[in-house]
Formats: C-alpha cells, sequence, structure tokens
C-alpha cells in the first residue's frame, strides 16, 4: 500500500506543470527563417533569463496552426502586417497588444504607423512592426536584361525561370498588367476578373517556370548553379546572391517593388506575455536589430539601428531602391476575408495547367 | 525371340557437382514396359540420375536415350517423359480433374476430349467421378493414384517416379505398394522408380540397380540381388545380413576358411576377387542359420557354433533372436523358424547354430563401403 | 473466494486489458474521422450559416480541375502499383527461389536499406541526380548523348520512378513470402507435364502467389495514393497530386471544410480500390492482410 501511494505521488510531481519548466522562462515564437537569429537569442538569455524556442513557419501555416489551437503553443507570431486582421475576424486567434508596455520610441514612426493602422479591429491593436523588405526582382545580368515581371514570361528564357505559387506572385502580375489589385479590395467582381486575368497569365508563362519555389534554399541554389536566370525574389535574398557573384542584381520592377512587413503578434493564449514585450522591446534596440539585419539583410523597424548596419548592405540598398523606386513601392493593405478563397482556386488552376 | 525393344538408354552419363561425383560414367538400358527400379541410399545420385532423364538438369557428358532419340538438348516439357514427384506436386489450386487434365491442355487438346480422357483414366485408376473434388480433399492413396492419372494420361513412353511412397504410413504404404504394381501391370508403361527402401524395390521390380556412390554397383532381378549379390554393399544393403570380417586362410572347390581376429573359422563360398591372405567379409543371411537346441551332427563342411541369446525379436512370420556366438563375441541375427518350434527361447539360454557354405558369401573387403 | 467474485474480478482484469485498445480506436481513429465528417459537411467558416450540407462535395464535382486532379492522382497510383508489382516480381522470384541464403539475404538488405534514411532525403537524393545541374544529366552530356544537360526533373515519368522505389519494399515482402511458401516441385511438375515458362507463371504461380499479389498491391496503392512527398518534390510544378490538394485546403487557404472533404473522397476511393482489387482477384480481406 505504502509503495502505491509513494507511485502516485513521484507520478503526480513529475506530471505536475511546473516539471516542464516555468512558463515564465521561456518564450515560445512561431516565426520566419532566420528571424530569430542565435546569439540575439543567446544575448536576451542572458539579460533576462528567458530562453527562446523558435518553430519556423509562414504566413499560411502560421495562421492555420494558431487556428488549430485556438491561438495556444506559442508566445509570439510574426505574420505579415496584410494578414493579421482577416484572420482575427475570422478566428480570433490573436490577444490584443498593450502599448503601455512597448517603447515605442524605439520605431521609425512611419512604419509604426502603417502597422497600427493596418492591423487595428474595434480599436484595439494587433500587431507591430518588425521587419521590412520588397519583392522584386533578381536578374543574372550576363544572361538577361529584365525590367519588369512580365519580362519572366519572354520566350527566351524558357525553363530557366522562378517564382512562387502564391498571392505575392499574382499582386506582382496584377501590377505588371497596369492594374491596381490594391484598390479593387473592395469590388469583389472587379477583382475577380483582374486574377482571372492574372491567372490566364500565369498559365501562358508557366513554361518559363522551373519550378514554383517553396524555400528560400531551393531558390538560392537555382541561381548558384545557373539553372536559373531571373525570378521574382525578395530583396535580402538578391543581395546575398549579390555578394556571391557580382552579375546577380536585385532590381525594383518598372511597375513597382511589393512593400511587405512583418509584424510581432501575441497569440490569443499566449503563456508569457511579459517575455514576450521584453523580446520586442530587445529586438527593437538599435544595437540588436542592427545585428539582426547583419545575418537577414532586411531592414527592421527599429529607429537609428539601420545607421549602424553594414556599409556594404546600405550600398545594396541605395543602388537596388533608388528614391525613385522606394516612393514607388506597394505596401499591401489588410486583406478582406474572401479573397483569399478566389485567389487560391486560381492558384490550382495554375499549378494543373500544362 | 527378339531382343525388347528399349525405353531409357544411358551412355557413359556423368555429372559432377565441385568435387563430387553425383553419377559417375552409367550406362545401362531398360526395356520396353518393365519395372525398373534404382535402389541406393540418400546421397548415392539417384534423385540427380533421374532428373537427368526428366531434363531438369543435364548431364556433364553421356547420353539419355528415350525411346530410341537422344534427349540432348531437348526441354523436360517436350520429353515424352512424365514424373510423379516425391510430395506428388498436384496443384493445389485445381480440382482433381483439371489436375489430370493439365497436360493435356498444354498439348492443346480440345476441351470435350480432355473431359472424356480425364474421366476415362481416373475410372482406370478407381476415382470414376472424382473430377470436380478439390484435391486436398482425397485421401493420400487416392491422391497417389491422381498424381499417376496426371503422368499416364499423356501416355509417356516413361513414367519416372521419385519415392512416392517415402510419405505415406506403413498400412497405406504397403497397400499402395501392390497398387503401383497393378497399375504398372495394367497400363504397360515403363516404369522407372527410384527409392531408398529395398523392399519396394524388391516387391515390385523386374529390374532393380543398386546404387552407391554415383555407380551401379549392380543390376538384376530381385532374387539375383538377394541371392547372388556382386559386392559386400549389394549384401548388406538389400536385405538383412550377418557380417563377420576375417582373413581369407584357404580355398577348396570355392568354399573357403575365413578366420575372424578371434580365431574363429567361418566357411562361404568365395567371390572371384578374394585370394588367400586377402581380409574378406562373409555376408550369411538371418533365414539361412539353423538353430538347434542340442548339439547336431553335422555333415561335409557345416561347421556348428555356439551361442547365446542376447535378445528375442518377435515379430510374427518374421520373428528372430539375436546371439552372440561364444568364442568371437559376434553377433548374429538368426530367424526363427516359421513353424513356430524354437519359439520359446528365452534370454541368456545357449543354443547351438550353424549354416550352409554354399549359402554364405565372401567377398574381398572394400574398405570404403559404406553401410 | 465465491466463483461469482472470481467472475467478476476476470471480467474487470478482461476489461482493463482491453483499454488501452479500445482508447487507441476511438481516440486516435474514430473521433478524428467522426470530426472530420462532421467538418467536411460545414460551410466554409466565415460564411456565417452552420447548416449542415453537401456543398464542399459540390465543390469537388463543379471545378473540373479537382476532379481531374483526383482522377489523375487515381490513374497514376494505379499505374504506380503495377510498375512497382512488375519491378518487384522478378526481384522477389530471386530472393525466394534462385538466391542462395546469403545472397537472399543481402538482397533483402538492398530493398531495405533505402529506408534507414526519411523519405525526404530519400526523395532529395533523387533530385540531386536527376536536377538539370545534377549528376544525370551531366553523365549523359559526357557520355555525349545530350548536347547539353536536360531537366530530368518534373515529368510524370519522374514522380513514377519516385513512387516505384519508395514501395518496392512493400510489394517485394509480400510477394517473397508468398513465392517461399510454394513448393518447387509444382513448378517442376507444370514442365513436366509439358508447360511452358509463361504458362507455368500463369496456370500455377499466378494462383499461389494471389494473396500476396493482392496485399502487396493494396498496401502499394494506399501508399502511393497517400503520397504527398514524392510527388511534390519530384513533380515540382506540374506534380497535380491530389493530397498536395488536401495539404494546400488547410495550410494555405484555412478551408478546412473543403480539406476535410477532399480527405474523404481519398479515403472512399482507397476503401473503393481495395475492394475491387479483392473483387477482381477473389481473395479474402483476412486472407491477405495475413500476408501483407
Amino acid at each position: 500500500m505504502n509503495r502505491f501511494v509513494a507511485m502516485v505521488l513521484t507520478l503526480s510531481v513529475t506530471l505536475s506543470p511546473s516539471a516542464f519548466g516555468d512558463d515564465s522562462k521561456r518564450l515560445r515564437i512561431i516565426s520566419w527563417a532566420d528571424y530569430v537569429p542565435a546569439d540575439v537569442a543567446a544575448q536576451f538569455k542572458k539579460e533576462t533569463g528567458i530562453s527562446v524556442e523558435v518553430t519556423l513557419s509562414n504566413n499560411e501555416e502560421m495562421i492555420s496552426k494558431l487556428r488549430a489551437t485556438g491561438g495556444a503553443g506559442f508566445d509570439l507570431a510574426q505574420p505579415s502586417q496584410d494578414r493579421i486582421i482577416g484572420a482575427q475576424r475570422e478566428f480570433s486567434i490573436y490577444k490584443p497588444l498593450d502599448l503601455t508596455k512597448v517603447k515605442l520610441d524605439q520605431f521609425v514612426p512611419s512604419l509604426l504607423e502603417t502597422t497600427r493602422k493596418n492591423t487595428t479591429v474595434n480599436g484595439q491593436t494587433y500587431g507591430l512592426p518588425y521587419l521590412w523588405g520588397t519583392d522584386g526582382l533578381v536578374v543574372n545580368t550576363k544572361r538577361a536584361q529584365i525590367n519588369d515581371f512580365l519580362d519572366l514570361c519572354k520566350p527566351d528564357f524558357k525553363g530557366k525561370t522562378a517564382m512562387r505559387l502564391k498571392r505575392p506572385t499574382m499582386m506582382a502580375f496584377a501590377f505588371a498588367l497596369g492594374k491596381d489589385p490594391f484598390a479593387l479590395y473592395g469590388d469583389p467582381k472587379a477583382y475577380s476578373a483582374l486574377m482571372e486575368q492574372v491567372g490566364a497569365t500565369l498559365i501562358a508563362c508557366k513554361r518559363n517556370i522551373k519550378f514554383f519555389y517553396d524555400n528560400k534554399d531551393q531558390l538560392l541554389n537555382g541561381f548558384r548553379s545557373g539553372e536559373i536566370t531571373a525570378a521574382m525574389m525578395w530583396d535580402s535574398g538578391g543581395w546575398k546572391l549579390n555578394r556571391e557573384n557580382p552579375d546577380i542584381l536585385y532590381i525594383a520592377p518598372k511597375s513597382g517593388a511589393l512593400g511587405w512587413l512583418d509584424t510581432y503578434a501575441i497569440p490569443a493564449k499566449g503563456r508569457n506575455d511579459a517575455g514576450a514585450y521584453a523580446w520586442i522591446n530587445f529586438t527593437m534596440r538599435p544595437d540588436v536589430a542592427a545585428r539582426i539585419t547583419k545575418v537577414i539583410g532586411s531592414f527592421t523597424a527599429s529607429k537609428g539601428a539601420d545607421a549602424l548596419v553594414d556599409p556594404l548592405l546600405q550600398a545594396q540598398f541605395a543602388k537596388s531602391l533608388p528614391d525613385a523606386a522606394l516612393k514607388n513601392i506597394k505596401w499591401y493593405p489588410a486583406i478582406p476575408s474572401g479573397l483569399e478563397e478566389m485567389e487560391g482556386r486560381i492558384l490550382d488552376r495554375v499549378k494543373a495547367a500544362n | 525371340m527378339n531382343t525388347p525393344a528399349l525405353d531409357l538408354e544411358l551412355r557413359d552419363v556423368i555429372k559432377r557437382y565441385g568435387d563430387h561425383t553425383a553419377v559417375n560414367e552409367l550406362s545401362f538400358a531398360v526395356p520396353r514396359g518393365s519395372f525398373f527400379s534404382i535402389l541406393g541410399p540418400s546421397g548415392c545420385g539417384k534423385t540427380t540420375l533421374l532428373r537427368m532423364i526428366a531434363g531438369f538438369i543435364s548431364p556433364d557428358s553421356g547420353d539419355v536415350y528415350i525411346g530410341g532419340v537422344n534427349m540432348k538438348n531437348i526441354a523436360p516439357n517436350r520429353r515424352p517423359v512424365n514424373m510423379v514427384f516425391q510430395q506428388l506436386a498436384l496443384f493445389p489450386m485445381m480440382s482433381v480433374g483439371e489436375n489430370v487434365a493439365y497436360g493435356l491442355a498444354r498439348r492443346g487438346v480440345a476441351r470435350l476430349e480432355q473431359k472424356k480422357k480425364v474421366a476415362d483414366m481416373l475410372a482406370r485408376v478407381g476415382l470414376a467421378g472424382s473430377e470436380n473434388k478439390p484435391v486436398d480433399a482425397l485421401s493420400g492413396g487416392q491422391r497417389q493414384r491422381v498424381a499417376i492419372a496426371r503422368s499416364l494420361v499423356l501416355e509417356p513412353t516413361l513414367l519416372l517416379l521419385d519415392e512416392p511412397l517415402g510419405a505415406l504410413d506403413l498400412k497405406l504404404r504397403e497397400h499402395m505398394k501392390l497398387e503401383l504394381k497393378q497399375l504398372q501391370a495394367a497400363f504397360g508403361t515403363t516404369f522407372v522408380y527410384i527409392t531408398h527402401d529395398q523392399s519396394e524395390a524388391l516387391v515390385l521390380s523386374d529390374r532393380v540397380a543398386v546404387m552407391n556412390n554415383g555407380r551401379f554397383e549392380q543390376i538384376g532381378s530381385p532374387q539375383e540381388l538377394y541371392y547372388a549379390a556382386a559386392t559386400p554393399f549389394v549384401a548388406s544393403f538389400v536385405g538383412a545380413n550377418n557380417r563377420i570380417d576375417g582373413v581369407l586362410k584357404g580355398i577348396a572347390s570355392g568354399i573357403g576358411d575365413v578366420v575372424t581376429s578371434t580365431g574363429v573359422s567361418f566357411f562361404a563360398k568365395i567371390s572371384a576377387r578374394a585370394s588367400v591372405g586377402s581380409t574378406t567379409q562373409v555376408f550369411i543371411r538371418p533365414e539361412s542359420i539353423s538353430l538347434y537346441r542340442q548339439q547336431p551332427s553335422l555333415s561335409g563342411q557345416m561347421s556348428c557354433y555356439q551361442g547365446a541369446v542376447t535378445s528375442l525379436l518377435f515379430d510374427g512370420a518374421n520373428s528372430s533372436v539375436l546371439l552372440q556366438e561364444l568364442t568371437s563375441g559376434l553377433e548374429f541375427r538368426v530367424a526363427l523358424p516359421q513353424t513356430g518350434h524354437l519359439s520359446d527361447l528365452k534370454t541368456g539360454e545357449r543354443v547351438y547354430f550353424s549354416f550352409d557354405p554354399e549359402r554364405a558369401l565372401g567377398y574381398l573387403a572394400e574398405p570404403s563401403t559404406r553401410v | 473466494m465465491s466463483e461469482p467474485a472470481n467472475r467478476t474480478q476476470s471480467r474487470l482484469l478482461l476489461a482493463l486489458l482491453l483499454i488501452p485498445g479500445v482508447l487507441w480506436l476511438v481516440l486516435l481513429i474514430l473521433l478524428p474521422h467522426v470530426d472530420l465528417a462532421i467538418l467536411s459537411l460545414k460551410p466554409h467558416a466565415g460564411a456565417g450559416t452552420q447548416q449542415l450540407s453537401l456543398s464542399q462535395y459540390g465543390t469537388f464535382f463543379e471545378e473540373p480541375l479537382y476532379w481531374h486532379v483526383f482522377v489523375r492522382t487515381a490513374l497514376v497510383s494505379g499505374l504506380s502499383t503495377l510498375l512497382t508489382l512488375l519491378v518487384a516480381f522478378p526481384i522477389a522470384w530471386t530472393i525466394a527461389k534462385i538466391a542462395k541464403e546469403r545472397t537472399r539475404s543481402y538482397l533483402f538488405l538492398a530493398c531495405l536499406i533505402p529506408f534507414w534514411i526519411s523519405e525526404t532525403v530519400r526523395t532529395l537524393g533523387w533530385m540531386i541526380l536527376l536536377r538539370e545541374s545534377g549528376v544525370l544529366p551531366a553523365l549523359l552530356v559526357k557520355l555525349g548523348i545530350t548536347n547539353a544537360p536536360i531537366e530530368m526533373l518534373y515529368h510524370d515519368a519522374t514522380i513514377l520512378i519516385g513512387l516505384v522505389y519508395t514501395s518496392l519494399l512493400f510489394m517485394v515482402v509480400p510477394l517473397v513470402s508468398s513465392l517461399e511458401s510454394l513448393d518447387n516441385s509444382l513448378i517442376e511438375a507444370a514442365y513436366d507435364l509439358g508447360g511452358k515458362g509463361l504458362t507455368v507463371l500463369r496456370t500455377i504461380v499466378l494462383p499461389h502467389a494471389a494473396p500476396g499479389i493482392t496485399a502487396g498491391c493494396i498496401v502499394v496503392f494506399m501508399m502511393t495514393l497517400g503520397n504527398y512527398l514524392t510527388p511534390t518534390l519530384l513533380g515540382g510544378k506540374n506534380s497535380q497530386w491530389f493530397t498536395e490538394q488536401i495539404y494546400t485546403q488547410f495550410i494555405t487557404r484555412f478551408n478546412w471544410e473543403q480539406g476535410a472533404a477532399f480527405g474523404f473522397l481519398l479515403l472512399s476511393l482507397s476503401v473503393a480500390m481495395v475492394w475491387a482489387g479483392l473483387k477482381v482477384s477473389g481473395q479474402q480481406f483476412a486472407d491477405v492482410m495475413r500476408r501483407a
């Protein structure tokens, strides 16, 4: 009998939550590849005692995973700013941010303002800016000269280009076709017609596409091996390739680069809000933010960090995005719900076309 | 009288596996319509021989003629030979009728014709109307009949049988022996039968070849093998025999005096190869020895020996006793007279025994002989 | 102890012993399926109404794209199962009937080795071999067979190669076990009675191996139908595999309801094919599963 009691006691002790670790001492982040550099996480642990656990993901998976658990399992997420409101309205996966706990003066005011505008529902803010960048064109200038997304479909590049089979590609081609899809967000019928047109363009372009990439290494290796001549790609990837091979350049397309902005958002059932705020304030410190930029190659929303960034990256940035191009960046507005389902069917058709 | 036509003839057939010679320069012929057995211990090469005749393996050299035709490069499915396998190898996925019709169908015989032939054949082996029975619903004996019917329906020149009785129990085996003999007589097909069971070979065959180490030791009628074994191997392998090892001290009119290491003399008819001074083996069958309670008065060359009964082996008409000869310590098996006389012998009892030297056979000892 | 008490105790024991199995069945198999079934009958979240309907299944039939991919997946799976059988049969025959004890275990090992590493790595291995800048195209150029490296990925043939490679072992194992149990003397007897190679195969070997063949085909077909990685990675922009469609619905489109409906459609296809396979080959389910 005594042995039985002892066994039950042992079991209950080992199974109690405390045995798995103190929630306030760990921060579970779901984010993109490289968004949490190891040395930055190490310094954070040294300063606060909180260890960071990262799960790699992308916009769609982030939403799916949080939806599956009703917003549990992670303490911080980093979706793109345009993907927050729709998901929040449909699935309620985030909790409102307590802005009094954030050192707002560390942020670049314009980015902060844009993000707040795009992530506020019923007066509650759900997102803060973290990292931004652009989607444009990467091209091996030794083999090709291109100016805009539609150039990827020129007959000379058969089997030599790549892009993602995701909505940014559709937006890019819509702009390249001379339309403004964002202006049509409120007019589903016109928007749908535009997307059909984009779909037809992509299907016609498919013979040029070597693969639809879904991880960055696949594309980077495609350029390195010479299999890919030109691609729709994000800026930091282009700059990385440029450092390895000066012939490869990242350029802003004539119709405008697409501007994306990834955020900090707190899942509805996050268990360590204090840790999440601490991480936000920590990573927005100019010295820390500059180190993050060095690893990822994209610029953060931290005020004053840009000055600390590697001069080579600054030069690359200036060359790829001169003032005119910078002004021409198309920033994603928040997506109304329902659009993605319709876009999805068109993407499926592109995938199935031969 | 004509010389009978030969259904099977082998000329100088050799088959080696690495260093081992499975079949060593064999030549023999089997006349049409006869029942020919190849008798030998396992590993003597008899299965290899049979499979060469069937065509599953080809000889390293030499030729196989079936019905007078050289079978070189003729595949098993095109030889006028069929085989009854050791485990019978009936096709379990087919009915009895389908099994028997299998070979006919392969020959392209029309369906109606097939049906008729199958029915006839099943009737001849006593299984009329069993066409639709599944194979595993049959008894062991019935299965054997199906296996034979399946082969004979093709009217082969030669039927090969690979120890088909091996898997049966004793009672059924005795019964099937008779059936086989009757079937062969009824069909008149030439049977080539291999077995390690000397009783099967003796009962069934017109002629038997005793095989050992890839060679035939002797080919002859069952009687010849039994009463006039050509070699010590045949003498020991065919039927029960008592063996006496000794040295040949002298010969007079074919009868030799073989003396054991313990100095006891035994007299036997000596084969040509043994000469005075050679190591000799004498074989005497249990039924050739006479037993006496009292010392008998014997004539001529008959010697009398004294022995003690060590065990009694009662087996009805085949009962015998084991004796130990008192001087040499050699053990003898002696058949008891079928009259029942002497059936009251007791273990330990002293008896006298003797045999006619004409019935004992002495050979030059072959050290390599396995028995 | 009295008799009834004893009986109660043994019943209790039986119940305790059954609990893990029943829990596993209910919690991990039954409940998720029921949940998915209900989900598949709901309209897409956010649409407002909560009434159960067949609209998700309707979408499948209305949108030619979806059932094209569905039929294509079924056909390619069937073809790949057939190819696997054709490739696996000689291998199984060699292992079961020709190879000596030692060679046999080496051959088995050769079939097994690919499974020591994960499917992802295996598939990436194929990609390294077949991609335009990969080993095989370079070799073809070196041997003078092609002028420039050709892209060998992203074709239907590539998908088939990958699928056959992945499922080979699952076909070889049941085939070997059913061929091993085939008595050699049956084959010899068939030859002896005048059969030729193909006739013996058709009349003796195949009927005997039928349960093994059916088992292998069912397992391979189901595995292929449900495979995600191989067709997606090797097929690239043209893969069009139904599991990918399900993944897309769940993960990219957040349309769980549609994904659940697709999942059930795939399940019904699987069940239908197994049933048809058993009917055609005249086998019993229990018998076949014992072989697998």
